[in-house]
């Protein structure tokens, strides 16, 4: 037994510096050589200072501003280490609501969502992301769709002709990948900041 | 559903079935020894590594020997992880700051990824280092792979050879694996995903001032240097708690296609080393054939199923499928293939919530892995789960006309039926056991995130995947207490370690026999009525074995879905 333990041990210990030092900090190394934006997390800087990453969503609660997905995820309560508060597109703490089907909550909250909605924008369908939590809780992205509903609000409080809006939406939305691949989609946060570039602030 | 979904399926199943030639015969050549393209690279290396820890790399095992290395290495991995981790705060490379992992908490995480299992109890990004995920999970992606890799090679081997007292040699096995065939793939794949968006460094977590204004912190890490072996290797241990449908371990459509078919790549290819090993590569297409239509079976029920959507948000207003827990740049179609294929085969990773899935969308996931996860497969796991199904079906079909069953030759007697029988009645055993026992104490009762039969779901769903090793979950489950860190590791070691003792030991006595030439009696293994039978009896078999469980948990709500009931 112990002939073949020494094998064993000797074995994970070089695996482990191929594996889990040699390989990653290599990788680390070429990354930051070849493709340095992205390995850095894709990050976003306006007038010096980090204002997002174009991959992570971030919470817009502004009404001049296009809004993102609900967002399920949390943080720890300040007052109570123990517990959680919600805190929308929180980027350390990652996760989704994890709600069956079947959830009162669920419901409850897409009701009360949709309401606020129809109040906005009373002509248009609502489309079910605008009213779903993503699975990361920092989905970057909304559908086309989601984006042209808000078009009516956004339009009312920038003082913008919706058509116009309406073309800033079509010029923000990326489509499938060679036409076929993935989910034709609008990223918000760039969305907002060629909407602010519109209004030259 | 539209026509543009089920393309993008057609597309993926493509790309699966055109690797599945060259890169079967490349890894044919790493497991016969023979010299690859790497060789000139990676010779030195695998030299270097059997001297320093005294391997004679010419030295065949016999099946005990074969085991008890494997076994005494994953012990040794184990160790080392769950040290590593109760020790993260003493140790560099953490610039958030972790402290120790808790005690349950480290033994259930060790356990999870030494059994290729990737469970997790925990929120990486609030709990573990980047030495941590570095020199602990991303070791453990490359080397459980290598060793469900290497377990079906055995097995291939005992069926290949005739009168033989070996079965290989594991230290071989696991150190050509890595060397040759899971870290050149990583190193390409991850710099592909570095440039699509992934991020690769180690620095602190960024603060950025929101275009409102707000302070949001941004976890950053080593992400793609896990990320490619946790796909390919069938882990699915995630960087960050939301896996790959996280921004920053998934960032688009390409990266989703091309991580699905890491999925697939080795499970899918082990088929045709199967067939070139036992010299007949027809052999192999038919157990791919097998896998293929379970495979078509569940993602077309799981798409149609999420692309109908949740009536009760119709009601309310609501126009599409069902988004809750989903990705805008994977949709539904993406979202559905993707919880197909990470459950057919034994990875966990997930793009989209699981647990939020339609009562029926779910339950596609649920019974993938309750039927053993050998639709292509963990990596090598699955391979050997088909064989033993295969053995069974032979069986059956021996027992129908009254003759001896043979499988390439091989007689099949009452130790292979007993072993093979063992190692599938384990999986019943531990899912259905401890989903008993969970739902009769409060421990077991308090995990539960959501009410009536959904809760329970997501405790069958729990031990489930546990017991699989696949790590994918129901994860509205608080599983980070000590019922559950417990229970859930001894259901990964159960799952891991009982079944594949009992296929070694198959290995091992079919190596031994002499090969009986064909005749005009025996059943020909090679074509549909084959494929066709041993779909039959893994349905049967697994169907039979969990029907009642499921009727209890996503059977029972999707009536309740239909009926807009509330919970």
């Amino acid at each position: 037994m112990l002939k073949e333990l020494r094998p064993a041990i000797v074995m994970m210990v070089l695996f482990t510096v191929l594996t889990g030092l040699a390989y990653p900090l290599a990788m680390t190394g070429l990354a930051q050589l070849a493709f340095p934006r992205q390995a850095k997390g894709s990050l976003i800087e306006k007038d010096g200072k980090v204002i997002g990453s174009e991959l992570i969503g971030q919470n817009f609660e502004k009404p001049g501003y296009f809004h993102g997905r609900p967002s399920a995820t949390t943080d720890v309560d300040p007052k109570d280490p123990t517990k959680t508060v919600p805190a929308p597109y929180n980027a350390a703490n990652s996760g989704g609501s994890n709600a069956g089907p079947t959830s009162k909550a669920l419901a409850e909250r897409v009701q009360g969502d949709i309401e606020k909605l129809r109040a906005e924008n009373p002509n248009a369908p609502i489309p079910i992301d605008l009213v779903t939590t993503s699975a990361s809780g920092l989905d970057p992205d909304i559908s086309p769709e989601a984006a042209l509903f808000q078009v009516p609000r956004v339009a009312r409080e920038r003082g913008l002709p919706e058509q116009r809006l309406r073309e800033l939406v079509a010029n923000q939305t990326e489509g499938r990948f060679l036409g076929v691949i993935g989910e034709p989609r609008v990223n918000v946060l760039r969305l907002n900041m060629a909407l602010d570039a519109l209004v030259g602030r | 559903m539209t026509f543009n979904g089920w393309f993008q399926i057609a597309l993926f199943s493509a790309a699966v079935v055109l690797l599945v030639k060259p890169f079967g015969g490349y890894m044919t050549r790493v497991f016969s020894g023979e010299r690859t393209i790497l060789s000139p690279v990676f010779g030195p290396v695998e030299r270097l590594f059997y001297r320093l820890s005294g391997v004679d790399e010419r030295r065949d095992q016999s099946w005990i020997g074969y085991a008890v290395s494997m076994l005494l290495f994953s012990l040794v991995g184990f160790v080392l992880l769950y040290v590593l981790q109760r020790f993260q705060a003493l140790l560099p490379f953490n610039p958030a700051g972790q402290s120790a992992v808790e005690e349950g908490l480290a033994f259930n995480t060790a356990m999870s990824f030494d059994t290729n299992t990737n469970w997790q109890s925990y929120v990486p990004e609030t709990t573990m280092s980047y030495l941590v995920q570095m020199a602990g999970f991303t070791v453990h992606n490359f080397v459980s792979a290598a060793t469900g890799i290497a377990l079906a090679v055995a097995l291939i081997r005992g069926f290949a050879r005739r009168s033989a007292k070996g079965i290989g040699n594991f230290w071989v096995d696991l150190t050509r694996c890595t060397l040759y065939v899971l870290l050149p793939v990583s190193v390409v794949v991850g710099l592909f995903f570095v440039w699509q968006g992934m991020p690769q460094n180690l620095s602190a977590y960024t603060e950025a001032t929101t275009l409102e204004g707000a302070k949001q912190v941004i976890a950053q890490g080593p992400v793609a240097s896990q990320e490619v072996i946790k796909m390919l290797g069938t882990n699915g241990g995630g960087f960050f708690n939301a896996n790959s449908s996280h921004p920053f371990e998934n960032p688009s459509a390409i990266t989703n296609f091309v991580q699905m078919v890491l999925i697939f790549s080795i499970g899918a290819a082990l088929t045709n080393v199967f067939g070139r090993m036992v010299g007949d590569q027809r052999q192999g297409w038919a157990v791919f054939a097998v896998m293929g239509m379970l495979f078509l079976g569940g993602v077309a029920i799981a798409y149609w199923a999420e692309a109908a959507g949740n009536p009760i948000l119709a009601h309310l207003g609501a126009v599409g499928g069902n988004m809750e827990g989903k990705e805008v740049r994977f949709g539904i179609v993406n979202s559905a293939l993707f919880a197909t294929v990470t459950t057919d085969a034994s990875c966990g990773a997930v793009n989209s919530m699981h647990d939020s899935f339609t009562p029926l969308g779910g339950l596609v996931p649920l019974f993938n892995i309750q039927l053993g996860e050998i639709i292509f497969g963990g990596v090598g796991s699955g391979l050997y789960g088909m064989l033993l199904f295969a053995i069974i079906s032979v069986f059956v079909a021996g027992l129908m006309v009254g003759r001896t069953p043979e499988y390439l030759g091989k007689k099949i007697e009452a130790r292979e039926v007993k072993m093979a029988m063992l190692a599938i009645l384990i999986l019943p055993l531990s899912i259905l056991g401890f989903t008993a026992i969970a739902t009769v104490v409060d421990a077991g009762l308090a995990g539960p995130a959501n009410q009536g039969p959904h809760g329970f779901s997501e405790i069958l769903y729990a031990y489930t995947s546990g017991t699989g090793n696949n790590g994918s979950a129901f994860a509205g489950i608080s599983a980070n207490t000590l019922f559950y860190n417990t229970t859930l590791a001894l259901a990964m070691f159960i799952g891991r370690f009982l079944m594949v003792v009992p296929v070694i030991a198959i290995a091992g006595s079919l190596a031994a026999k002499k090969i009986v030439p064909a005749s005009a009696g025996t059943f020909p293994t090679d074509g549909p009525l084959f494929a066709g039978l041993v779909v039959g009896v893994i349905l049967i078999v697994g169907g039979l074995t969990f029907f009642p469980a499921l009727a209890l948990g996503p059977l029972v709500e999707h009536v309740a879905m239909g009926a807009g009931t509330l919970f």
